[in-house]
């Protein structure tokens, strides 16, 4: 086999990336779990997620976390799944670039955001806390909720809609016994895009509380920062368990509404 | 009367996401060293952001948006040339080569930005590579490069593959065939997959933090991180943000209308 | 290997996509300026041969010589054929003129000579006008022609088409043939022409090259391969046919339906087991009279806009297709004629399935990949190679899967007046065939059994051992 045959054959040109998946994205996400199973000496250990375990500060912040994700996955479904089905729906909005409206701010830098969202409740004379970081949180993630959802009612088959009617449903069964099971792969590709990201933020839930609450992702970031890479490790390690938990979930959905997507 | 409640329900969720858009947008029209106090209108942040003429730190900060720029145009330049190549292969691969590169291409995508930051931070640190500008822009084509592959991969799909074969039959090499044939097919994909990079690259954070080393490279984002634990952002951020968000407002407005005309069109002649 | 007047020649192709073998010895000469059709059902390697000429493919056996050079390894772009894709596959981001001018710019031909030449096809295909058109904005029959036009301007020594008249509608298919036809004789070249379609192949071709499942079953003049099929697969694939299972009893008498007719064949020996193929149209139908060779009733006639397709039934049990001019009504007594030349008789490929196995143990065989019942064998151990023998009409298909010991998809239907002659291909990929009076269709899905008694087991001879 010459070269030449291995660059004429179309299904070779994937190898450079390939190669560059294995090094940028499998080999870090081994180091991950290497790192978080030896201690500073190289030697084998399971002491730094046992330290997980009895370090009440790391484990509150974990619970909150995940709170703080479930509520705002919550009222970003909430807000978000109406907006979709008015977008998606012909009778409200015929054009396909409306959504690009809704979209658009996922495209301006987050930090800013967050930064003046933060000083516009100072402004309105609002404490920060709880409150202001889940508005904060909604406010950031909602875009991601909307377009999964908005995606898959665009391309669902409205002849689905008229059979039940037509079989005599009332508008209301229509909605809960056929455009809602559905629309289910946007549901969970949202949640996926919301749920994640919000228990691993950092930087965010500081400015937003006045460093009142913090979230995983910052620490694991302090962790790594001053140097503790070890336990820092073991820490994203408990992430990718719970990333892979719930991509066992919902992994399908995720693709089925983001292939053809298009521009988000 | 159904209809009102929609538009009032739409306009009041707009309004949400857009309030502190606007508010930086409103603000960036005064001299205030604070975000939210207005001191009167003026336009003496556009003034200094364009002159240059920032006091002390406020001058790197034109550096930092030249490093952001920098390093999202060649990350997304990369990504667009290796995901299109990567695609043509996984569309003409069988299915277990296939599956295999995708479930590789779909871990940055589910991965959240920490993790994806920790685990190349520990992979330069492995490696022993000097983290700075090429590690960060190394660490950006990783995330960048699963959505040209997801934009690419559908236009291979709506392309009748007989076109390439057709140009070799009428003596194209396939190097040629590439170019005159399967490029121009694909560009839509490769065009929204290389925005989509861009824009990406320049929003991010939380991984460039984590593979920009000790060598001080700061983007806009880091720049805004650091400057807003000092506490207190500077004031001629307020002006560039709006500047930035109104040219990417009217570029994917353009580009999306552009779009959807051109489906409308093709759906009008079938 | 320059033999005169010989353009494309293959030799002994072979062809696996994974471990499907979709090309088996596959030999075909080709004359210059030649109207060669490909013809058989879909998945028969009628594409894949001409994508192997073209440069598509390459053989995993055999070789392929173009203009008396070896191609197997040539790239297509080196080729000296053209293709027409069966979906068109125009560039859609270029006008026709730009598309038609493709290979002539890659050649680096002059500007105006381009020009000239991109005319001249236009006008040949009646396309005059059109250069500037997007080709999204033309209609199939349009497309089509621009994609002949974009081949035929480089000037090939062959042209490949495949299926190219498959999309068009059926009034515009007819009309593109003769277009195709005047076409081949204007230009002088060779036209390699795939289908599926007999009709498009008999109108069309100098010669028709029957495949199916990989495998080449006939070569010859559209009236040879009509007139006298080699085998039930051509008789029936080519127009209608009534095909029986038939004696030959001496020279020129063959005995079929129970009775005994004049027929012209010689040389088959005598009690020889054949095929009996009759076409429809050869069969002489008229009001019951002494003088038939035998008798039937007519069980539906139907109109079918030149003659009428009458079935009859014959008191024997067999259903016979007839074509002829006149109606005969549902019910009616009818007598039938049929003359000495129009009967084509045709070796058997076979007359029992005979299916190589292995012993399990003293009452299990292993057949089709699959371990079947037989009744105790003296003498064979465990491993011992067998040669199985199973007539056709002693096995039995289930409609449900799980009920048979082994699992098979009907791949081919024959139906023999008064029973159907099934092809069923096992989990192994081996055939089975089956004669059997219930319906099936095609692509089913079945159920294996075969009764212990039913198998005849020898030992097979071990060449080596």
């Amino acid at each position: 086999m010459n070269l030449r045959n291995v660059i004429g054959r179309r299904s070779s040109w994937s190898l450079p990336y390939a190669v560059f998946l294995l090094l940028f994205v499998a080999l870090p996400l081994v180091l991950i779990m290497v790192y978080a199973f030896i201690d500073e000496g190289g030697r084998f250990t399971l002491g730094n997620l046992a330290r997980f375990f009895g370090d009440a500060d790391a484990l509150s912040t974990f619970a909150v976390s995940i709170e703080i994700a479930i509520e705002n996955t919550a009222i970003c479904l909430l807000l978000g799944y109406p907006v979709a089905w008015i977008l998606a729906n012909k009778r409200y909005n015929r054009s396909g670039v409306t959504i690009i409206i809704f979209i658009l701010p996922m495209w301006i830098n987050a930090l800013m955001r967050t930064l003046a969202t933060a000083d516009l409740f100072n402004m309105l004379g609002i404490t920060l806390g709880k409150g202001t970081l889940l508005f904060g949180m909604v406010y950031d993630y909602l875009p991601f909720m909307i377009y999964p959802i908005y995606n898959v009612l665009r391309r669902m088959d409205p002849s689905y809609a008229e059979a039940a009617q037509d079989l005599g449903a009332k508008p209301s069964r229509v909605f809960a016994n056929v455009t809602l099971p559905l629309s289910l792969p946007g549901i969970v590709s949202g949640v996926m895009m919301v749920f994640m990201p919000t228990v691993s933020t950092f930087a965010i839930s500081e400015f937003l509380t006045n460093n009142k609450i913090k979230l995983f992702g910052t620490i694991i970031q302090e962790n790594i920062n001053s140097s503790m890479w070890n336990y820092g490790a073991a820490l994203s390690f408990i992430m990718l368990i719970i990333i892979g938990i719930s991509t066992l979930f919902g992994g399908r959905g995720e693709e089925e509404s983001q292939v053809q997507g298009g521009l988000i | 009367m159904k209809k009102f409640f929609a538009r009032a329900y739409l306009i009041l969720i707009l309004l949400l996401l857009y309030a502190p858009l606007i508010f930086i947008a409103v603000s960036s029209f005064t001299e205030s060293r604070v975000l939210g106090n207005w001191t009167g209108f003026s336009t003496k942040l556009y003034s200094n952001l364009f002159s240059g003429s920032m006091q002390g730190a406020a001058g790197s900060l034109m550096t930092a948006v030249y490093n952001t720029l920098i390093i999202a145009l060649v990350a997304s330049l990369v990504a667009t040339l290796l995901g299109t190549l990567a695609a043509i292969g996984i569309f003409y691969s069988r299915s277990r080569a296939k599956n295999a590169v995708m479930f590789l291409n779909n871990i940055p995508m589910v991965n959240p930005d920490v993790i994806t930051g920790v685990s190349l931070f520990l992979l330069f640190v492995f490696l022993g590579v000097t983290q700075g500008y090429v590690s960060v822009i190394l660490a950006h084509i990783t995330f960048c490069t699963p959505y040209v592959v997801l934009n690419v991969l559908p236009k291979l799909h709506q392309m009748n593959s007989n076109t390439y074969e057709a140009a070799l039959d009428l003596g194209a090499t396939p190097a040629q065939a590439l170019r005159k044939v399967m490029v121009p097919q694909l560009l839509p994909g490769m065009l929204t997959g290389f925005i989509l990079s861009f824009t990406m690259s320049l929003d991010d954070f939380a991984v460039t933090f984590f593979t920009r080393g000790t060598v001080g490279l700061e983007t806009l984002s880091t720049y805004i991180y650091t400057d807003a634990r000092k506490g207190g952002l500077t004031p001629e951020l307020r002006p560039l943000m709006t500047i930035i968000f109104i040219v990417i407002f009217v570029l994917l407005l353009i580009f999306n209308i552009r779009q959807e005309r051109a489906a409308k069109k093709k759906a009008l002649l079938k | 290997m320059s033999k005169e007047g010989i353009i494309i020649s293959l030799e002994h192709l072979s062809k696996w996509f994974g471990d499907k073998r979709v090309l088996d010895d596959v030999s075909l000469t080709i004359k210059k300026g030649e109207f060669v059709t490909i013809l058989g059902p879909s998945g028969c390697g009628k594409t894949t041969t001409l994508r192997i000429i073209a440069g598509f493919e390459t053989p995993d056996d055999g070789n392929v010589y173009i203009g008396g050079s070896l191609m197997n390894r040539v790239q297509p772009h080196k080729r000296p054929v053209n293709t027409v894709f069966q979906r068109y596959a125009l560039f859609p981001h270029l006008n026709v003129f730009d598309n038609i001018a493709f290979g002539l710019k890659l050649k680096g031909v002059s500007r105006s000579e381009i020009e000239t030449r991109v005319m001249r096809v236009l006008k040949m295909v009646g396309m005059t006008d059109y250069e500037w058109r997007n080709v999204d904005s033309l209609s199939g029959g349009q497309q089509q022609r621009v994609a002949i036009a974009r081949a035929i301007v480089n000037q090939p020594e062959v042209l490949l088409l495949d299926e190219p008249l498959s999309a068009l509608d059926h009034k515009m298919r007819k009309d593109m043939q003769i277009e195709l036809k005047q076409m081949h004789k204007q230009l002088g070249i060779t036209f390699v022409y795939v289908t599926h379609d007999q009709e498009e192949a008999l109108t069309l071709s100098d010669t028709v090259v029957v495949m199916n499942e990989g495998v080449v079953q006939q070569i010859g003049s559209p009236t040879d391969i009509y007139n006298e099929p080699v085998n039930c697969f051509v008789a029936d694939f080519i127009g209608e046919s009534n095909i029986f299972n038939g004696t030959m009893i001496a020279d020129r008498k063959v005995s079929f339906m129970g009775h005994e007719f004049e027929c012209v064949d010689e040389g088959f020996g005598e009690n020889v087991p054949v095929d009996v193929v009759v076409r429809p149209e050869d069969i002489y139908i008229m009001a019951r009279t002494d003088r038939g060779q035998f008798h039937g009733v007519v069980s539906s006639c139907i109109f079918k806009g030149v003659h009428y397709e009458i079935i009859v039934n014959t008191p024997d049990g067999y259903e016979l297709m007839i074509q002829d001019y006149n109606p005969f009504e549902a019910g009616m007594e009818v007598s039938m004629i049929i003359k000495p030349s129009d009967i084509q008789v045709m070796r058997k490929e076979r007359i029992t399935n005979t299916l190589e196995g292995e012993m399990i143990d003293q009452t299990h065989v292993e057949l089709l990949g699959c371990g079947f019942e037989c009744l105790p064998q003296e003498g064979l151990a465990a491993g011992n190679k067998v040669r199985v023998e199973v007539d056709f009409d002693k096995v039995e298909l289930t409609d449900d899967k799980r009920d048979g010991t082994c699992e098979g998809d009907i791949t081919f239907i024959l139906y023999k007046a008064d029973h159907w002659h099934l092809t069923v291909r096992a989990e192994n990929g081996e055939n089975i065939y089956v004669d059997t009076q219930d319906v099936w269709e095609d692509r089913d899905i079945v159920g294996i059994n075969i009764r212990p008694e039913d198998m005849r087991i020898t030992r097979a001879e071990e060449s080596a051992a």
